[in-house]
């Protein structure tokens, strides 16, 4: 089976700019905003969404890369073995309102370990959730404050992110056939 | 940044002479990774907790233990430390067998240090949990080794092209030797400088050049690994003096001006000031020698995560 397009180039570039404008309005501006992206993926989304309000507001927003893989509960469990990547958090997180910003929004686990990694970084005022597609299937009580777009899928589906960055193209797309 | 997939099959850690070059750098990147852990203020992460490490040693060691026990403690495992003169090892335990009964309590890794060669493999021979070399007779202590070339890596940016010299005790030194196997995969090129009789027969069949003149070993090295002179082990008095030792070959002020200028001084402690190595080298601005203590925790976070890893695997393989 084909993969199929979901969101395009034109329409993930207008969904950042959108969650951009809507977490100042919810914050009711940038005073202590930090933006933190869960690697891979969400990292570089993060990047874009604080170039974004940064060129907006002339601001200079603290950005952070968190990665989960050793808070993840299924650890002792997955048979492909991860690779650890760098935690870059070079600001202090106390009191700040964290952004925390992932491609895909599905069971919540990763959120979940997101949770914890951060906290122990310190305690932040708020902890706010901004995904580029949420697919549904939750499986914890954890829902996105920014959403760029809402995807209804099967469990059966596999939703892939490719960005520019890292895959050389701008795109969403499901994978049907993946049983 | 390029998506690459681990790839660790081994239990156990008994000496870099059995790893890949691909395992080697997996386990440099992953403590590039951990560093980062013991700046933080809390300086924990779960990743393996549940697990139980036992420290077993038979020699005595300060650093090496304690940066085992700091290490698994950052991945929030238990931790047990066993000093053989209080344990039953005392009432002629023999080294399987302790290490059975540490397995029967359900630990998860063990990390031995024993003063004979090959002592690590043959307990991994005996029991289904992870062992850890922590320094064997004069074989192998890989983790220093790891550690010595992660703080190469960290000031160089690359360990493909330097030329390091090990100056010291050679032939007892399992340091020199898991420095060899690991800078050798590497690409580094090793020169080792030692008086004769610190030289052991054949080692220039290790891939290393050899010399007993140490302004020869530190001119145009990129780094110098100065080794402690272990007269613990001179039971024949045949070991130079420690003033004409350190006449001959410490490393001094003097000696590092004829080297290049930013020579990376390294030493796996503990140093003796006087006999190896000068106070002014070892505190000046070429030494790294505390900046390996830190790196060390970050290495040793690396294997213990690696090994446990593999075990989970195993074990998911068997139920699968």
């Amino acid at each position: 089976m084909p993969l199929k397009q979901v969101f395009t180039k034109e329409e993930i570039q207008r969904s950042l700019t959108r969650i951009s404008h809507e977490i100042i309005e919810k914050n009711k501006g940038v005073k202590d905003i930090a933006i933190v992206g869960i690697r891979t993926r969400g990292y570089v989304l993060a990047e874009r969404i604080v170039k974004e309000i940064n060129e907006l507001y002339g601001t200079r927003i603290d950005v952070g890369a968190l990665d989960i893989t050793l808070y993840r509960d299924d650890l002792s469990m997955i048979s492909e073995q991860p690779v650890i990547h760098k935690t870059e958090i070079d600001f202090d997180i106390e009191g700040k309102n964290i952004i925390l910003i992932d491609d895909v929004l599905y069971t919540g686990r990763t959120i979940r370990c997101a949770f914890d990694a951060l906290i122990d970084f310190g305690r932040p005022k708020t902890i706010q959730l901004a995904v580029l597609i949420d697919r549904g299937h939750r499986e914890l009580p954890i829902r996105a404050d920014y959403v760029g777009k809402n995807i209804p899928t099967s469990q059966k589906e596999l939703v892939q992110v490719k960005l520019a960055e890292i895959d050389g193209e701008d795109s969403v797309f499901i994978d049907e056939a993946k049983a | 940044m390029t998506k690459r997939k681990a790839n660790w099959a081994h239990k156990d850690l008994l000496g870099l002479e059995y790893l890949s070059k691909e395992d080697m750098e997996l386990l440099l990147d992953t403590a590039d990774s951990f560093r980062e852990i013991l700046d933080r203020k809390i300086k924990k992460v779960p990743a393996l907790r549940g697990k139980t490490v036992v420290n077993l040693f038979y020699e005595p060691s300060t650093r090496t233990r304690v940066s085992f026990e700091v290490a698994a403690k950052r991945l929030s495992a238990d931790v047990i430390n066993i000093a053989t003169e209080t344990s039953s090892v005392k009432k002629g335990e023999t080294l399987n067998d302790t290490g059975k009964n540490i397995e029967a309590l359900k630990a998860d890794i063990i990390v031995v240090r024993h003063n004979c060669s090959g002592a690590a493999a043959m307990l991994a021979r005996n029991v289904n949990i992870s062992v850890v070399n922590a320094g064997d007779g004069w074989h192998e202590h890989p983790t220093q080794g790891l550690l010595d070339i992660f703080t190469l890596k960290k000031k160089f940016g690359r360990v493909e092209g330097l030329n390091v010299s090990i100056v010291g005790d050679i032939a007892h030194s399992r340091v020199a030797r898991s420095n060899i196997w690991g800078l050798n995969k590497l690409g580094a090129k090793v020169t080792v400088c030692a008086p004769d009789i610190l030289i052991p027969p054949g080692i220039d069949k290790m891939g290393v050049g050899v010399t007993d003149d140490i302004d020869r070993a530190l001119k145009g090295a990129d780094a110098v690994n100065v080794l402690r002179m272990q007269f613990e082990r001179d039971d024949k008095d045949a070991f130079p003096k420690q003033l004409e030792y350190f006449k001959n070959f410490g490393i001094t002020e003097e000696r590092l001006k004829k080297a290049k200028r930013d020579i990376v001084v390294m030493h796996p402690g503990p140093i003796n000031r006087g006999v190896e190595i000068s106070s002014g080298v070892a505190d000046g601005a070429n030494s790294v020698i505390l900046e390996q203590v830190t790196n060390g925790i970050a290495i040793r976070m690396a294997v213990l995560f690696w090994v446990s890893q593999a075990t989970e695997k195993k074990k998911n393989e068997n139920i699968n």
